[in-house]
């Protein structure tokens, strides 16, 4: 039986893993907002030539932490640690993770992670190498490296640990009656996720140990002047940074999953294509990390192999957003913010798809290496895509987690606003990397004024927008507990049980249906009341 | 919170952790490959100073130690368990006489001016120096494993003589053998790739 | 918890599986005999051939050790096809750096 405290207690030495997700859930909050905030600080020095409110120095120490930030420390653990711990057991039927020790311990070293990552602030200056780390700069730069890469080895572990415990989980604690085709579609995409954390995450632990071996022996592994080989840290760094994209946007695809039926009132189209996509992507995830360094020096060969198996990666990828619009066709779409922001996340995410075809390309991707599109690239996937999925979760599951609804017409304003500043902030920076201006330079030329300054006025309308839901979402947690057990009409077991749910997660035995998305009955449900009005 | 203990769910958890670290030392196994097929030469002769009869030895000890849990896990479910004691009591002395083996065996290529930044390494064939970084780095690693393996043999061990350990519980026990396993499994690779190569 | 429901499905529960203190030290004679071949292999020069040689000794002896002291051969499909996995994924990270390193 579970064990309960009261007051503090009752949240610090929880083994819930839906108060583990919530105090995941705040943590994380704290931690993008920050990193967002840093953002804004570094789009609005490069909103005018010269320096405005960073030094040269700060910027660098600035671009590093926002990176390691968004990174490690909000998209890696994002959706999984907060909705995949609360939501992974319940939409399995059980009541809670099979290792819930394992669990609390991962929550304590993510909040381990942010606190050294904190202290190598403080002592003798964040790293300025970008988040990357790439040596031989991150060996010979006098910053605080050491601690900032140890940081990132702790928060490698915690994501290991719950990609272990979550594998565990759906192996051995799914109802009875639940088959693996009978599987909700995100715990099928955590399920891929966590393979991959728990397969690539060991690579970058020991990378990074590597790192800090040779700040502190010498030993020369990757220093030419010794024998070693610098490229061989960029082979070992995108062994693990390469599957890592897709440790952070599979999870984001397995909220669109849940969402777009949901509110199209129709079952997903082509179920098992997309559990196959998902563990195809983990798979095929693996074997391309090296399109990170076509221009490092890399043998040719090397680059034709990697080009071509890169774009074997987007099949999987397209058969989701195939799937997800054919959902869409001839569905009953009730226009929602979660399916509004799930909406914006199918348009910037193939934006971001695509745009990683030119660069998965050898020959344009010389052209724009290291420019401000692969910046724009990567946040059209990363933040268009997990970071809208991210909050499209919110929206959907926030009356399941907390009980409440929010205030519709304000999620909507802030949805526009980050979406609408979204394309103002990345549009010209696609237009900026065309024209060569290199990415994480401190200033730059006359001619890349005007694009810029755009960026910087978009990155203003996101920051608004991103806090306006944050707040609004907050402010709902006033009132008295609102929510209904499936406001939306879902069908997978989270809706079964009343919002928020009990200790035991089911106050009576859920039923499994014989297909997760079979709607006949929500929306029998719904003509039945439809009349009665 | 499992109103009974699922045994099997433990032991996947525990393979699962294994395959993160076989992967952690996989990392090490890729610098290897790749110093090794751009110095072949030098990584032969490098070979050549480390003392092969202590390499041997220590890994007959190994083996040893692992037949000793292996052992120790039978005896448990034959409800035998002195024998139980006796298994893991070996393994740990095992684990202790392979540290001391490899102090010494460091020592004196520390003391031979061979270690990692050292005069001789640096200024020497590059090849050598890729491999003694490569010797440091990975029996480095190694040796902390069997660090934590020998503390967890150690709470084992303790478990079994307080009967918190029984015939229907020993989850603990089995999950220790396969790490200590594990440790033994690297090392089976390490042997011939630093000690053996002529 | 409330219930037996929740009880582990499909995969089958734990059971009590041993092997006999002889059989475990048949294995570890094994084990020494291919660690006397590898050492004697050693000495004959094969060129390349050499580190071939041993690692395929190594990986038999590792299989002796998984197989057995490890209990391998007696689990089910899920372990067995996972840690085919772990080794796959181990397989592809060196021989892919090698597309880059033996071409260059």
């Amino acid at each position: 039986m579970k064990i309960q405290y009261k007051g503090i207690r009752s949240w610090l030495l929880t083994m819930d893993h839906k108060r583990i997700a919530i105090l995941y859930l705040f943590s994380i909050l704290f931690w993008f907002l920050l990193a967002v905030l840093i953002g804004g600080l570094l789009r609005f020095e490069l909103m005018f030539r010269g320096q405005t409110i960073l030094s040269a120095e700060l910027y660098n120490s600035a671009f590093t932490l926002h990176g390691v930030i968004m990174i490690f420390l909000f998209i890696i653990p994002g959706i999984p640690a907060i909705f995949g711990n609360f939501f992974l057991p319940i939409q399995i039927g059980t009541d809670d993770v099979y290792f819930p020790r394992l669990n609390l311990l991962s929550w304590y070293l993510y909040m381990a992670g942010g606190g050294i990552a904190i202290v190598s602030l403080f002592s003798s200056g964040f790293p300025d190498t970008g988040w990357t780390f790439y040596v031989p700069f991150s060996i010979s730069t006098k910053t605080n490296v050491s601690t900032a890469v140890f940081a990132a080895f702790v928060l490698g572990m915690a994501s290991m640990l719950t990609g272990l415990n979550f594998i565990t989980t759906i192996h051995r604690m799914r109802h009875k009656d639940m088959g693996w085709m009978q599987i909700p579609l995100f715990t099928w995409s955590l399920y891929a996720t966590s393979w991959v954390q728990l397969l690539a995450t060991p690579v970058i632990s020991i990378t990074l140990l590597l790192v800090i071996i040779e700040r502190y022996f010498n030993v020369g592994l990757f220093d030419p002047a010794k024998g070693g080989d610098p490229i061989l840290y960029q082979h070992l760094f995108w062994m693990y940074s390469h599957p890592a994209v897709y440790i952070m946007i599979l999870p984001g695809m397995g909220v669109i999953s849940e969402i777009i039926p949901v509110f199209a009132r129709k079952s997903i189209f082509g179920y098992k294509a997309i559990v196959a996509s998902s563990m195809a992507i983990a798979i095929a995830g693996s074997l391309v990390w090296a399109h990170h360094m076509y221009t490092s020096g890399m043998s040719d060969t090397a680059i034709f192999v990697f080009s071509l198996l890169t774009f074997v990666v987007a099949i999987p990828s397209a058969i989701k957003v195939f799937s997800w619009v054919s959902t869409l066709y001839k569905g009953s779409i009730q226009m929602t913010p979660p399916l509004f922001l799930a909406l914006c996340f199918i348009y910037l995410f193939s934006v971001g798809g695509l745009t990683g075809l030119v660069l998965g390309a050898v020959g344009p991707d010389i052209h724009v290496h290291d420019t401000h599109f692969v910046v724009s690239h990567f946040h059209f996937t990363m933040f268009g895509g997990t970071g809208f999925a991210f909050f499209a979760a919110l929206h959907y599951w926030w009356p399941k987690m907390f009980g409440r609804m929010y205030d519709f017409k304000k999620a909507y304003i802030g949805a526009i606003l980050l979406t609408g500043g979204f394309m103002f902030h990345y549009v010209p920076m696609f237009i900026l990397g065309l024209q060569g201006l290199p990415r994480r330079y401190f200033d730059y030329l006359p001619q890349y004024e005007t694009g810029n300054f755009y960026a910087g006025f978009g990155a203003a309308f996101m920051i608004v927008g991103i806090f306006l839901m944050v707040i609004n979402l907050l402010s709902s947690l006033k009132k008295e507990k609102d929510a209904s057990s499936d406001p939306w009409g879902g069908t997978t077991l989270e809706w079964q049980t009343p919002s928020p749910p009990p200790l035991h997660n089911f106050i009576t035995e859920p039923e499994i249906l014989a297909y997760p998305y079979d709607f006949s009955g929500v929306v029998e449900r719904y003509s039945k009341d439809d009349k009665g009005e | 919170m499992h109103s009974q203990p699922d045994e099997s769910g433990k032991k996947l958890g525990m393979w699962l952790f294994l395959y993160t670290e076989i992967i952690l030392f996989g990392g090490l196994f890729v610098l290897y490959a790749v110093y090794f097929s751009t110095y072949a030469h030098d990584f032969k002769e490098a070979g050549k100073e480390l003392n092969r009869l202590l390499g041997l030895l220590n890994t007959v000890i190994l083996l040893f130690s692992s037949f000793a849990v292996a052992a120790a896990v039978t005896a448990i479910q034959k409800k035998e368990k002195k024998t139980a004691l006796a298994g893991l009591a070996a393994a740990i002395l095992c684990g202790l006489i392979f540290l001391v083996n490899k102090y010494f065996e460091w020592g004196h290529k520390i003391e031979g001016g061979i270690y990692p930044n050292s005069e001789k390494l640096v200024s020497g064939p590059h090849g050598q120096n890729m491999f003694f970084g490569l010797y440091y780095v990975i029996t480095g690693l190694h040796g902390i494993h069997i660090i934590i393996g020998m503390t967890l043999l150690i709470v084992s061990l303790i478990f079994v003589q307080r009967g918190k350990i029984t015939f229907e519980r020993f989850a603990l026990l089995e999950n220790s053998g396969l790490y200590w396993h594990l440790v033994d499994l690297i090392w089976i690779f390490i042997f011939p790739l630093f000690y053996l190569i002529i | 918890m409330k219930g037996g429901s929740k009880r582990p499905n499909m995969e089958k529960s734990h059971q009590l599986h041993f092997l006999e203190y002889r059989t475990l030290f048949f294995i570890f004679l094994l084990l020494l005999m291919f660690t006397g071949i590898t050492v004697g292999v050693s000495y004959i020069d094969l060129g390349r051939l050499n580190v071939w040689v041993s690692l395929l000794i190594a990986s038999i002896k590792g299989s002796l050790v998984l197989l057995f002291f490890m209990h391998m051969k007696y689990e089910g499909r899920t372990l067995i096809l996972s840690f085919l996995g772990t080794i796959f994924f181990l397989f592809i990270m060196i021989s892919f750096t090698f597309w880059d390193v033996s071409f260059r």
